[in-house]
């Protein structure tokens, strides 16, 4: 027994609330390396072990803040010197934009830094050796006992004081607690050169394995099907035509879905003998015919075609749409215009559907006959 | 279980000083506020707005606090429930409050005026709403039901104190929860009605909680102020300890940043979008020197506080306490300001003697209601079940 290193001397307690007292007397008596072992926080040991508040915190402050700090100058940097674009019409330097990515920042460097700075700072991470390890006491202490541990390296540590003192706590089964052979020779160190190739080993396991798999798996057979396709590619070379090309024209007189050709392409006279309006005229078409107009023609012909265009100038006014000419003319030269255009119009083919512009031509019809009314209207 | 008979609490009066002091602030400012209706009769208005909002804040949150802690369970708070109910009588008093304003009701709110409304198409859209009779319907309505909440539960509460009868707990946590969600509602529409419809072309939908927000911390603000300086002169119940002033120091803080997030939501959406019939109301408050006010506004209600609390110790020093609680009581008032002058001056800053005639006039009327009702009741709960855990808590 003698040959062994003593470590400290432990005592069980039943209740919390003995071993709260214990703790007080503890430490009014002057002992200052000791530990309690609690199944589970208990409120109040702070105050009764008299420790001093957590230096925790002023760690979360200092890298939230650098946190918070080091996310504005990587904003900054990016949308404002690097590649700066204009985003919602706001300056580059947009510091209410940033502040939600800076507050996030600073959380999970704060949380992070606070838990990596718990593990390896006070909790002395990669050693995980220590004397209480594997011993009754520790068995008893994490399941429902209470119990406290005088180290023998206070200054007030005296073998048989101690044993007397805990006695008079009342405390159970005080045992002394030895060092291990191997704990004596260690020393603490966060560079432990194991731990370090560990981490090491890890990083570059993870980091080549997602390297081989994102940039030389995936290109290999089995694995690149989605490349591999076996297809003809529209601006790749093909040796099944004659040609020699990929890509095909369609064969001749094919014609897209839903698309009727104009084969009256320059022959507005043509346009106007043989076209025939075929919508009839009811409430439905003239206010669809009306909706069209206000859209596309209204810009330049007015809302009642009488060529007073709202472009203010921008654009040439079109002459007026009550003209006898314009009157006399019959549908489909009017179709015609709006799908091959005149003159400065261009052609609206491509924006108004054949039945719309058939619906337009009825809508001027309406408002050619408002401005001219026959007698018989008035009827 | 330990019986609530052996609680040590021996009540002991107020003394005659703070009644002095409140019934000179009283005084004082009621004088001041009678002259200034005399020479600025809208912008005594807009202050008495700012006074009204202001004590519905503390009364109303403070209401507020008792019914969470019954719905809640907790027992922090229990010994010293006595004070946010004493203070929540400030609800009895709104309605006097109210009154001056009525005459004055076309000089603050435009949409009041049916030639302004008929020519306005927004506003006859808002019309439903935003109509005279509702508007009374919803100020009666509201503060009805605020002061029958009020009198049921501090009855119940008061009751406690001589039968020591445990149901009546019971009783007290039923209507709390019938109390909650009509605060919720009331809270929030009462902030529409009284600081956003200042500017009825102006909205946003947050406005209710930024108000709430705003108010609880205001009530919590007042409780902690009351109770730790009672406490220090023992006009409390044996035995709190720093583990309360914790609990209320942390609670002003979550609420301080609580606010921050709420105004920063607001603004940051607002200031997204750029939507011209949204982004005036922030604009206005741009103007001249009402830019310093605004940028003031972030500091006095977050900045400051936010450090003033930060650290553990500074949550349970008394002293820090009572300075960040009158401080962020102080910073109530100052956002309350911000939500409503602009709308009054769009120019600047006004302050002056009539600025000053209402905070002081507050301050009186919340004294003398609390000396006045402390004189009747106990400060503690002693008939409290939950009594002698509240005190034995322990963070």
């Amino acid at each position: 027994m003698s040959d062994k290193i003593l470590y400290s001397y432990t005592g069980i307690f039943d209740t919390p609330d003995e071993i709260i007292r214990a703790a007080e007397k503890t430490s009014e008596h002057g002992y200052k390396k000791y530990d309690v072992h609690t199944p589970y926080p208990l409120h109040g040991m702070n105050k009764a072990m008299k420790l001093p508040p957590s230096k925790l915190g002023y760690v979360a402050l200092v890298v939230g803040l650098s946190g918070a700090l080091a996310a504005l100058l990587t904003m900054f940097w990016m949308s404002a010197v690097d590649y700066p674009i204009i985003i919602g019409g706001k300056p580059f330097f947009s510091f209410p934009a940033y502040v939600p990515v800076m507050f996030e920042v600073t959380v999970l460097s704060a949380s992070i830094a606070t838990v990596l700075t718990m593990l390896f700072i006070f909790f002395k991470l990669p050693n995980n050796a220590h004397p209480l390890h594997d011993t009754p006491y520790m068995k008893k202490v994490s399941s429902d006992k209470y119990g406290i541990s005088i180290q023998a390296e206070d200054e007030k540590f005296n073998e048989e004081d101690v044993k007397q003192f805990l006695a008079e706590l009342g405390a159970k089964e005080i045992t002394p607690i030895y060092y291990d052979n191997e704990e004596i020779n260690h020393k603490h160190k966060i560079l432990e050169p194991k731990f370090i190739g560990f981490l090491l080993f890890t990083a570059l396991l993870t980091s080549g394995v997602s390297y081989f798999v994102l940039n030389k798996l995936l290109f290999m057979p089995p694995f690149d099907w989605m490349m591999e396709q076996e297809k003809l590619n529209p601006q790749s070379a093909s040796a099944v035509f004659s040609d020699g090309f990929g890509m095909r024209k369609p064969v001749e007189g094919t014609i897209a879905r839903g698309h009727i050709p104009y084969s009256f392409h320059g022959q507005p006279e043509a346009a106007e003998a043989n076209l025939i309006n075929p919508l009839p005229v009811t409430k439905d078409v003239i206010d669809l015919g009306q909706k069209k107009y206000d859209t596309f023609c209204s810009p330049c012909h007015g809302y009642y075609g009488e060529g007073d265009s709202r472009l203010q100038g921008q654009f040439p006014n079109p002459p007026s749409l009550h003209s006898e000419k314009v009157r006399n003319w019959k549908d489909g030269r009017i179709y015609h215009i709006i799908t091959d255009g005149q003159n400065v119009m261009p052609s609206y083919a491509s924006q108004i559907t054949s039945e719309e512009r058939w619906a337009i031509v009825h809508y001027i019809r309406v408002l050619e006959r408002a401005l001219n009314a026959k007698e018989s209207d008035l009827k | 279980m330990s019986s609530t008979h052996q609680i040590e609490y021996q009540k002991k009066e107020l003394p005659n000083k703070l009644k002095t002091i409140g019934l000179v602030l009283f005084i004082v400012g009621l004088l001041g506020v009678i002259i200034s209706y005399l020479t600025d009769s809208s912008r005594s208005a807009f202050n008495n707005i700012i006074m009204l909002t202001f004590l519905t804040s503390v009364g109303l949150s403070s209401l507020f606090l008792v019914t969470i802690e019954y719905v809640a369970g907790a027992v922090w708070s229990t010994p010293f429930r006595r004070i946010p109910e004493i203070l929540s009588s400030v609800l009895l008093v709104l309605p006097i409050l109210l009154v001056p304003l009525l005459f004055k009701l076309g000089d603050i709110f435009h949409w009041m005026h049916p030639e302004v409304v008929e020519a306005d198409k927004i506003l006859k859209g808002k019309a439903p709403y935003l109509n005279v009779n509702f508007f009374m319907i919803r100020v009666i309505v509201f503060m009805l039901l605020w002061i029958l909440f009020y009198l049921l539960i501090t009855r119940t509460s008061k009751k406690q104190d001589i039968t020591f009868d445990q149901s009546l707990t019971k009783k007290n946590i039923k209507l709390s929860a019938v109390f909650i969600p009509i605060f919720g509602i009331t809270i929030s529409f009462f902030a529409f009605d009284w600081l956003m419809s200042l500017e009825p072309h102006w909205f946003s939908t947050i406005f209710g909680i930024y108000y709430f927000s705003g108010s609880i911390l205001a009530g919590f603000a007042a409780v902690t102020f009351i109770v730790v300086l009672l406490n220090e002169n023992g006009y409390l119940v044996k035995g709190l300890t720093n583990d309360h002033y914790y609990s209320l120091g942390a609670f002003m803080f979550a609420f301080t940043n609580f606010w921050a997030y709420i105004a920063f939501s607001q603004f940051l959406l607002i200031w997204y979008a750029n939507l011209p019939e949204e982004t005036f109301w922030f604009l206005q408050r741009w103007e001249g020197s009402w830019v310093y006010y605004s940028i003031g506004l972030i500091f006095v209600r977050f900045v400051i506080p936010y450090f003033g609390l930060l650290s553990q110790p500074s949550k349970m020093d008394p002293k820090r306490l009572k300075i960040m609680s009158v401080w962020i009581l102080f910073a109530h008032w100052y956002d309350l300001y911000w939500l409503a002058m602009p709308n009054y001056n769009k120019d600047g800053v006004l302050f002056s003697w009539i600025e000053l005639a209402f905070p002081i006039l507050t301050v009186g009327i919340v004294i003398l209601l609390f000396v006045q009702l402390s004189k009747k009741n106990n400060l503690i709960a002693i008939g409290d079940p939950k009594l002698k855990r509240g005190i034995d808590f322990r963070l």
